[in-house]
């Protein structure tokens, strides 16, 4: 039945080729703007680390001074808190996390000194976010505690100074300092780069930022902080720096601790584990306020509106758009349907019933949907084409996977078929008599 | 025209009718915001820098080798820059107008306030006002004796030795009317800590914050009298003839490069770039949405030729009809043109309403302003001028129906 449908559904669409072509173009304009932005939407609002996010968190507390701020603790810690939480060891694992920028060469190189991100991190980072590696492998415990001189690289750094080629046991010269790399990372490319986002409430929905690469260099924390003192990034200060970029003992939060807590009653240990920690401090003297936050991964994605505000807006105009596109087609569709009233008519007095006048106009829908969507597909590649080619640091993700592949078809017969219901509807209640008598 | 018998055939067809009408009604909203939108992009592109931004350059600088005196060693740079053919002028800032990343500071009215009163950015280093051409309204420049070494006033934050720290500075129009309305702000004092107190000695009619994100606080800006050495992140602006700034730019890195090889040079672009870089996302946003207005309006009239031409055929026999009782070509034409600019009119009243939810729920979710009336009138001309165009194949199609045609059966 379905083939014999099929059938007529074409020699229907052929009859009236404008009207076909038109409703066609409908649905894949729609189809093509709103694939595109949901595609970008999916792309950014993902999770970066499938199946583990909810294991990972992100302990906050407050060194700030009384009044200083109105809501929660700041973004990141200062460094006396983070060192004194890390050092516990009161999670499964354990990352603190700092930024700067480092001069980079290589000795024996003839490439010039070039400025590359660094990330001055401990151990457990690379495991905790399963980062691949290429060659070699991260650093160890020891080395945290040592102040190790070594460093793992990323695959396009190690591209830029090595020509691709297994670096690990060659010198690395950082600002001033020569370091072995023990480890070449592989193409690894999170979105967003979750552990590095923070401040996106205060950015004003300008979040594209947190869709950047990953660090070239990654170092020791410890280490790190002597080998490119002076060049540190804060979160912000709450008094004068008097020793900018050199913030151990300064009133700055600089510096992010990750945690991994393996089930819900260590996260609630962790939670208690924190909140003593601030008390502690408090009746020390050192804290003002006992405000901590821990929250998980998502959450903290969440609370920072990592999706930039444009995307949504974007996201929006096009989800509009299908819908005047679906307008479009259900009146083409209505008028197609209605005109062949003659055609329905009598296929309704030789016993056609009108479930089965309903399911030919369905299907005819869903081929017109079939279609829009191959126009649809080829829309969404041009537009995501548009937007790699757009100034912003998500660009060169933007690609259309399989699932998003599958669900374009999908979204063009859903939305084809949706339009088809209410002309397919009218067309079986057509009356046989009526038509006949006009034929 | 009477419009009574076009009334009552749509009220035969209220379906397709109301489809038409509500496919109008969209698009006239989605069209009035998205106008509005862009109107609200070109306008946040337009921002002021209160700078001479056609004539100026930026050379930025990472990493300068440890050895000398980093404050000797840009008093070197900078006479290297000076004897550039074509240069007019040099400055060492800390950061640019539109450059993006910011040096900001919380201003206090009084020493013991416990929130500050605003959040200002501040540029630091000497010859800014004049190599920058930052127009004066009131008081005077920074002086070659305000000036402290950044070291110096580090140091004095540190033991807490008031006078080796700057006693001056100068602000923007827009901050002296938000701090002191109405009022001279020559003279008075504000404090970026409660030990570091500021006199204001001069009043600039407008310098953007490196992040202007916000047009409201965009000019809340400080130039402090601090000398800094060679360091990391800090930009030479050099000051040239518009047609010069090319081989200026060329020169001067080439005379920078060959005083230290080692030198990292970040950033070196034109002032026009460096607009042109903090607002390019505003500025792809902008041309995504004229595509999606172009793309809808195209939509729209392609369903209106849809339907007429439906219409059309569907009335083929009644058109006869009415030719052959006298009816003319025009009187046809118009028939259909009536009813389309009717449909539009209708749907374009709808969409009014339906563009003042939208723009409700924007402002709600994006801040953005109320949809000035305006606008709306821009709405309603484009649809009526893209359904009249639409219409008109079919209606000269209908026209065209001989009268003949109402003789024949069927």
């Amino acid at each position: 039945m379905f083939t014999y449908y099929f059938d007529l559904a074409l020699r229907s669409l052929k009859r009236n080729k404008v009207l076909t072509a038109l409703m066609v173009l409908a649905i894949a304009v729609g189809i093509g703007a709103s694939m595109t932005t949901l595609t970008v939407m999916h792309l950014l609002s993902g999770d970066p680390l499938p199946g583990r996010s909810g294991h990972i968190y992100y302990p906050q507390v407050d060194a700030t001074p009384a009044g200083y701020t109105k809501g929660g603790p700041l973004d990141m810690l200062d460094y006396r808190s983070a060192v004194d939480l890390w050092s516990a060891r009161r999670a499964d694992r354990q990352a603190l996390i700092a930024g700067s920028d480092v001069k980079v060469s290589a000795p024996g190189s003839n490439q010039p000194p070039v400025m590359r991100p660094m990330l001055a991190t401990t151990a457990d980072f690379f495991p905790m976010f399963d980062v691949p590696f290429r060659y070699g492998s991260s650093w160890t415990t020891a080395d945290d505690a040592a102040r190790a001189r070594v460093a793992v690289i990323s695959a396009s750094l190690n591209d830029r100074l090595f020509g691709g080629r297994n670096s690990v046991g060659r010198t690395l010269h950082l600002k001033d300092s020569d370091v072995r790399i023990v480890g070449v990372l592989d193409a690894w490319r999170p979105s967003p780069l979750f552990y590095d986002v923070r401040g996106g409430r205060f950015a004003q929905g300008q979040t594209a930022g947190f869709y950047g690469k990953p660090e070239d260099v990654f170092m020791p924390f410890f280490g790190a902080l002597e080998v490119n003192a002076g060049n540190f990034w804060q979160f912000t200060c709450w008094g004068k720096v008097t020793t900018p970029g050199r913030l151990q003992n300064q009133p700055c939060v600089w510096v992010g601790l990750w945690v991994q807590l393996e089930s819900a009653s260590r996260a609630a240990d962790y939670r208690a584990f924190i909140a003593s920690y601030a008390r502690e401090q408090k009746a020390l003297g050192r804290f003002a306020e006992t405000r901590v936050r821990m929250m998980h991964l998502m959450q903290w994605l969440d609370f920072n509106h990592v999706v930039p505000s444009d995307v949504k807006l974007q996201t929006w105009l096009a989800f509009a758009f299908l819908a005047i596109c679906l307008f479009n087609t259900i009146g083409l569709l209505l008028a197609k349907f209605l005109r062949r009233g003659g055609e329905i008519g009598v296929r309704r007095a030789l016993g056609a019933s009108r479930r089965a006048v309903f399911a030919q106009c369905l299907v005819e829908a869903g081929v017109v949907g079939l279609v829009g969507g191959i126009g649809g597909w080829l829309l969404t590649l041009a537009g995501l084409w548009l937007v790699r080619r757009q100034p912003v640091e998500y660009a060169d993700m933007a690609h259309l996977d399989l699932g998003m592949f599958g669900v374009t078809f999908a979204l063009a017969i859903a939305a084809s078929l949706l339009a088809g219901v209410l002309p397919a509807l009218r067309a079986s209640r057509v009356t046989p008599a009526l038509q006949l008598k006009t034929l | 025209m009477d419009i009574l018998p076009i009334l009552s055939t749509l009220r035969r067809h209220k379906l397709t009718a109301g489809l038409l009408v509500m496919q109008i009604a969209l698009t006239c909203a989605i069209v009035c915001n998205a106008v509005f939108l862009i109107g609200q992009r070109l306008q946040r592109m337009d921002l002021p820098s209160g700078v001479a931004e056609h004539e100026l350059l930026q050379i930025q600088v990472a990493d300068v080798v440890k050895s000398g005196n980093p404050y000797a060693r840009v008093q070197e740079d900078l006479a290297l820059l000076r004897q550039v053919p074509g240069v007019q002028s040099v400055a060492f800032s800390n950061q640019v107008p539109f450059g993006g990343s910011s040096s900001n500071g919380n201003v206090l009215l009084d020493p013991n306030q416990p929130q500050r009163t605003l959040n200002a950015t501040t540029y630091f280093g000497q010859n800014l006002v004049p190599t920058m051409g930052v127009q004066m309204v009131a008081g005077r420049d920074l002086q070659d004796d305000d000036f402290v070494d950044v070291d110096t006033a580090l140091k004095g934050l540190k033991t807490g030795d008031t006078k080796s720290l700057p006693h001056v500075t100068l602000i923007t129009r827009d901050m002296a009317e938000r701090l002191w309305p109405g009022q001279n702000p020559l003279g008075r004092l504000i404090y970026l800590t409660p030990t570091v107190g500021l006199r204001v000695v001069g009043v600039m009619a407008s310098l953007v914050r490196p992040n202007a994100y916000d047009a409201n606080t965009a000019q809340y800006t400080m130039v402090i009298p601090l000398r800094m050495g060679a360091d990391r992140g800090m930009s030479y602006v050099i000051r040239a003839r518009p047609q010069d700034r090319a081989s200026v730019l060329a020169a001067a890195l080439a005379a920078l490069r060959k005083a230290d090889p080692q030198r990292i040079v970040t950033t070196q672009r034109s002032f026009d770039e460096v607009r042109r870089h903090f607002f390019r996302d505003d500025r792809a946003m902008a041309g995504i949405l004229v595509g999606v207005i172009a793309a809808l309006l195209v939509v729209t009239a392609l369903g209106i030729v849809g339907l007429a031409s439906f219409w059309v055929a569907q009335r083929r026999r009644t058109i006869g009809v009415r030719r052959a009782l006298g009816a003319t070509r025009s009187d046809v034409l118009h028939y259909f043109q009536t009813e389309n600019f009717l449909l539009a009119t209708i749907g374009i009243g709808l969409g009014m309403v339906l563009a003042y939810g939208i723009n409700l729920f924007l402002m709600q979710h994006y801040e953005l302003p109320r949809l000035p009336a305006i606008y709306f009138p821009v709405g309603a001309v484009a649809l009526w001028l893209i359904g009249q165009v639409a219409v008109l194949g079919p209606a000269l199609r209908a026209a065209a129906v001989p009268p003949v045609v109402a003789t024949r059966a069927g």
